[in-house]
């Protein structure tokens, strides 16, 4: 079973980042839509994969988050990323399986991962 | 919604915008009484007797971005075809507390589905919120309090990237010890 004493070794090397990191202001923000549309399309678990594989990857400026209805509700789950200074982007029809490449691709080295993008979908 | 945990998720969320801080997800299995309930529970602004009787309607939302809100219907229906009831109990000022009954062997009860899966997007999700999410299965059960959790972290917040993969490691192992 988990333990509290790992809780506290967390609880410790967390404050130790803080220190060094400083302000948040130019965290990246990844925002799903968890409206009911989002979540009967399958919100959660492109949620939780994100976060997941953020925490795997180590990666301190990336902020997971949540919105309501963004209004495109047949394009859900929707997921928007914004990146200080640069355009937001609307990812759609997300699934697990696309968190992956999204992060390597987008989060880490930058490059929009085009073909799930809601402006691939709607040409 | 295709699992019960999806319902309960966007039934949570109303707790949020109600402005709750601290939202309780109970889910009991109970083969002896062939009965499955489940509680969401919040301390958030409540409702008056006339806005209990309306968010069963489909076509009542206090929100003004479209004039559906499919939540409640959406789990009240579900409970309804597994020979069951939705209850609302409420009260301005102090909270809101829907319990959802279902027959636990009904061959038309949606699964349970990913109920830990949920309590963790919440969490996650809204790390300034507590959370007390309990769930047996007969006789075993097990419990989640982030108010616990909060204490120990001592302002480091729940939404952080070990505590949350922490949260999802206890949560999974806490279901294995009761199924």
């Amino acid at each position: 079973m988990k333990s509290l004493e790992e809780l506290k070794a967390i609880r410790d090397k967390a404050r130790a980042n803080v220190n060094v990191r400083g302000d948040n202001s130019d965290d990246i923000r990844i925002v799903v839509g968890m409206a009911t549309c989002g979540i009967a399309a399958g919100a959660r678990p492109v949620l939780n994969a994100f976060t997941e594989e953020i925490a795997r990857r180590g990666l301190e400026n990336v902020v997971v988050t949540q919105t309501g209805c963004i209004g495109v509700c047949q394009f859900e789950p929707v997921v928007e990323v914004y990146v200080p200074g640069k355009e937001k982007v609307t990812y759609v029809k997300m699934t697990p399986d696309k968190v992956p490449s999204i992060v390597t691709e987008h989060i880490v080295n930058g490059r929009v991962v085009e073909e799930n993008t809601i402006g691939a979908y709607t040409k | 919604m295709k699992e019960l945990s999806l319902n309960v998720l966007d039934i949570a969320q109303n707790s949020v915008v109600a402005g709750a801080s601290l939202i309780t997800i109970e889910v009991i299995e109970d083969a002896s009484k062939d009965l499955l309930t489940i509680t969401v529970a919040d301390n958030g602004k409540g409702m008056s007797e006339e806005q209990v009787k309306s968010v069963i309607d489909p076509f009542y939302t206090t929100r003004t971005t479209r004039k559906v809100g499919l939540g409640v219907p959406l789990f009240k229906m579900a409970a309804e075809m597994a020979g069951g009831s939705l209850d609302i109990k409420s009260k301005p000022g102090e909270g809101t507390a829907l319990t959802a009954t279902f027959t636990l062997s009904h061959v038309d009860r949606m699964p349970i589905g990913d109920m830990e899966g949920t309590v963790s997007a919440l969490i996650h999700m809204n790390p300034d919120l507590d959370f007390v999410y309990s769930r047996s299965v007969n006789e075993r059960s097990f419990s989640l309090d982030t108010r616990e959790i909060r204490q120990i972290l001592d302002g480091v917040p729940l939404n952080d990237s070990d505590v949350n993969l922490w949260i999802n490691e206890y949560l999974s192992e806490g279901l294995n010890e009761i199924l």
